[in-house]
């Protein structure tokens, strides 16, 4: 009885939508209050029955229903709580169901936090959030039912697919929906200013630290995404330029883009246009990538399920929501070109090619994960570019970025000072050359090495002395407010990543080896030796498991246990063992005994050494918490009652202390 | 007008994606003519992907045909032929000469471990410059050049079974047949 009361949980839920949508709309147009008034208790509403269907899926799993469809695909007797519970998301259906379960999350949230903003503003901006979810909910019922039911009941279900069963993958795919979904509050922000013909700039600040939460969760997410690839996938590799892979990437570009369009649009009130056109293309992007993964027209291989009528709902979808919204952009998009003028020599002017890059390059990863369609249309064939094109193009377009990034919190709205400029780019410069220059005998004149010590370094002492100069200029207490530091953060972030990249791309040992047991391989330093392989097993799964004993100047570092697993339905899956380090990460798979039948014998090994990979991941992490920190502006909170009037009141305080 | 130009920019994204679901309901792969179709084989000279000391060379390989197939670790569509090489490679009746294109020869050691290898023979071109000869636009592409080291088929995409037993089969069949 019980799934169908998630079905119809659903439905209702899909007419709360309804009415979330168009009563406040038609309100905020008519001036009608009574209606205004309905969009947040049908926001409550409809997150209360998506909640209540989400829990019956859960519940499913929990209790092994396999009378349910889905649940027997994703799941069997010997699977442990946690990976059932997350397989609610680990297939097309369920994972669709998470889609529209946080979309409910940001809602109320919004819901919640907007009670100070104008009347007519906020149920304007609940409404868009309704229309998406509407959208979604259909999607759901018409499609992709998780509720459907399997008769007779099977005994046993299927198996999660194994590559899914690791921790990583419990929480990566609700960070990156939290980040997918939560560009949808700064796309209702811009279509409610469209509609409601907004010419203050207001409704940016209030948008702004939505966007930066949401793009910290997409980072989140996509770090998560990463370091899962990394140990599960036992390529040892930490990004593929897969099509799902650039589906996250693409919204994280136009985000970041688009924190830095909002800043300069808030405070100086030009790039109106851009911002509100970025906000409608990271959402857009976040439903493209849905559409991408989900309709089966790019990855064969990848595929979740592809029904083509699934293809059509979200592609009809597509072109509702985003050609709907650029439409209203063209029509009602400010005309007049707003905002204080400025110099050359501005923080505007490095924000806007800071903007011009992010926005080539997410075209640029467009372009090529489309290609293989583009080849067909062209009928020149399906064809994939692969990482030598995104490899060669994604740096050169990353490069003014990195040289430009310290002198952006140096540089003044409207007109920047040369002399500052000029000791910072004297300071950093020298700084950084003497570093490469000293790094380069420790790396054996490896240019890639020596780049990533010199970016390092640039964009650390950038930051150091900003740091510096704030303490020195600014009264303590106003030294640093939430939003420089988090943006110092997120800056730091950038230099540590990229050193993380360059160095562990250059430095890094792979060695593909035969090793009997009690034999000795000396990678980067340290020893690795084979001492055996044994059976082991698990919950759901049994193993050849080796013993590989790393020492380091006859030291003991550390006993690692590379498995290779055979899940009960008979797929196979490589556990990598990985030994991890700030400095370094030593990674072993084990590959294929010598002969089949004597695990005990010789095996096939992969043993890596790589240093600095684990920066990579923890530059992320701190672009990730930047984004929070921001968000965490006194600035940013509403004061009721008090609108444009402090608005532009403490503009002008910021104006001072920039 | 401008306005409007994200709009008919993302119209064009629309129909791209509609034809791509239509494309995928209605077809399979289609191979369009090279203009290299029945000419001879650009001349190559390549080191092999296990012994890279030794190169191969167009010379070499005269007097037998053999399928060309243009592969790469990082090329997905490839993981998808894969199968396809794996199984129908041994009853084809020609050689199967793998190209590794644009690829670091550890990453397709590691991947041809991973998938099995039904390559007879291996060669590299890392920086993928002798591919341009052979007009490659990406991976995977598959040349079938006969004894004299003419290009007699080409197919742009993965091999499927279908387009295995639909086109390349009747290809080497009919090349078979000239052969004294």
């Amino acid at each position: 009885m019980t799934p169908e009361l998630g079905q119809l949980a659903l439905i209702l839920a899909l007419l709360l939508a309804l009415a979330q949508s168009i009563l406040p709309l038609l309100g905020a147009w008519r001036g009608n209050r009574a209606l205004m008034a309905v969009a947040r208790p049908a926001a409550a509403g409809q997150a209360v029955f998506v909640a209540f269907a989400f829990g019956i899926l859960v519940w499913a799993f929990v209790r092994f229903d396999f009378s349910v469809q889905y649940v027997a695909d994703n799941s069997n007797l010997a699977l442990p709580w946690y990976y059932r519970i997350a397989a609610v998301w680990g297939a097309h259906e369920g994972s669709l169901l998470l889609w529209i379960l946080i979309l409910n999350v940001w809602t109320v949230a919004l819901a919640a936090f907007s009670q100070k903003l104008p009347e007519v503003f906020a149920s304007r901006v609940i409404a868009v959030m309704g229309l998406i979810a509407v959208g979604f909910l259909a999607f759901i019922i018409f499609t992709s039912d998780p509720f459907g039911r399997l008769l007779p009941m099977p005994g046993d279900g299927a198996d999660l697919n194994p590559v899914l069963q690791d921790p990583g993958m419990t929480f990566h795919p609700p960070m990156l929906y939290m980040g997918y979904v939560g560009f949808s509050v700064a796309f209702a922000f811009s279509i409610a200013a469209l509609l409601g013909g907004e010419l203050e700039q207001a409704w940016v600040r209030w948008a702004r630290p939505w966007t930066n939460i949401a793009w910290g969760f997409l980072t989140c997410g996509i770090v998560a995404g990463s370091w899962w690839a990394y140990a599960e996938l036992g390529w040892g590799g930490w990004w593929f330029w897969d099509p799902v892979e650039n589906a996250s990437f693409m919204p994280w570009l136009v985000g970041l883009a688009l924190i830095h369009a909002q800043a300069v649009t808030e405070k100086r009130g030009s790039l109106r246009a851009w911002t509100i056109l970025l906000s409608i293309f990271a959402f857009s992007l976040s439903l493209l990538g849905t559409f991408l993964v989900r309709s089966g027209v790019l990855t064969s291989v990848h595929a979740f399920a592809s029904d083509p009528r699934r293809g059509i709902f979200i592609l009809a979808f597509l072109t509702i929501v985003v050609g709907g919204s650029l439409l209203l952009y063209a029509l009602r998009a400010p005309k007049v070109v707003g905002g204080k003028s400025f110099k050359v020599v501005s923080r505007e002017t490095v924000l806007l090619i800071g903007n011009l890059m992010f926005a080539v390059a997410a075209a640029m990863v467009l372009l090529g994960t489309l290609f293989p369609l583009i080849g067909d249309a062209l009928n020149l064939g399906r064809v994939s570019v692969g990482p030598p094109y995104f490899g060669f193009l994604f740096p050169l377009l990353m490069l003014p970025v990195v040289l430009l990034l310290p002198f952006g919190p140096f540089l003044r709205w409207g007109k920047g000072d040369w002399p500052a400029l000029k000791q910072v780019l004297l300071r950093a410069g020298i700084a950084a050359a003497a570093c490469a220059i000293a790094a380069a005998f420790f790396v054996n004149g490896q240019l890639k090495a020596i780049a990533g010590v010199a970016s390092l370094v640039w964009l650390g002492i950038g930051v150091l002395l900003y740091v510096i100069k704030r303490w020195r200029e600014m009264p303590r207490g106003r030294r640093y407010p939430a939003e420089m530091a988090g943006m110092l953060l997120a800056h730091l972030g950038v230099g540590v990543f990229v050193a993380g990249v360059l160095l562990s791309e250059s430095l890094s040992v792979t060695s593909d080896v035969r090793m009997a047991p009690g034999q000795t391989q000396h990678i980067g330093g340290y020893d690795f030796r084979f001492d055996g392989a044994h059976r082991a097993t698990g919950p759901n799964w049994r193993a050849d498991q080796g013993v590989v004993t790393v020492t380091r100047d006859s030291k003991a570092v550390a006993v690692m246990h590379p498995q290779k697993r055979t899940y009960l339905r008979g797929q196979v899956q490589t556990e990598s063992a990985v030994n991890a380090g700030i400095f370094r990460d030593l990674y072993v798979a084990l590959g294929e005994p010598m002969d089949a039948n004597d695990i005990e014998g010789a095996w096939s090994l992969r043993l890596y050494y790589k240093p600095f990979i684990r920066w990579i991941w923890g530059g992320g992490l701190l672009m990730m918490l930047g984004g929070f920190v921001c968000a965490g502006d006194k600035r940013f909170r509403i004061k009721r009652g008090a609108k444009i009037e402090e608005a532009t009141a403490s503009l002008q305080v910021q104006e001072t202390h920039a | 007008m401008n306005r409007l130009l994200p709009f008919f920019g993302f119209m064009l994204l629309v129909v791209l994606f509609g034809f791509g679901i239509w494309w995928n309901t209605q077809h399979d792969q289609n191979a369009i003519p090279s203009p290299l179709l029945n000419k001879p084989a650009p001349a190559f000279n390549l080191p092999k992907l296990y012994e890279p000391a030794q190169t191969v060379s167009k010379a070499d390989l005269l007097g037998q045909p053999y399928l060309l197939n243009v592969f790469a670790s990082w090329c997905i569509e490839c993981g998808a032929e894969h199968p396809v090489l794996e199984a129908e490679g041994p009853g084809l009746g020609v050689q199967l000469v793998g190209y590794n294109y644009k690829d670091a020869p550890a990453d397709a050691k590691r991947w041809l471990a991973e998938h099995g290898n039904p390559y007879n023979l291996l060669i590299a071109d890392e920086p993928g410059n002798t591919a341009i000869d052979f007009g490659v636009y990406g991976a995977p592409e598959s040349f079938l050049i006969d004894a004299k080291g003419v290009i007699r088929y080409k197919h742009i995409g993965p091999l499927t079974p279908d387009v295995v037993a639909k086109e390349l089969k009747p290809a080497i069949a009919a090349m078979q047949k000239e052969v004294p």
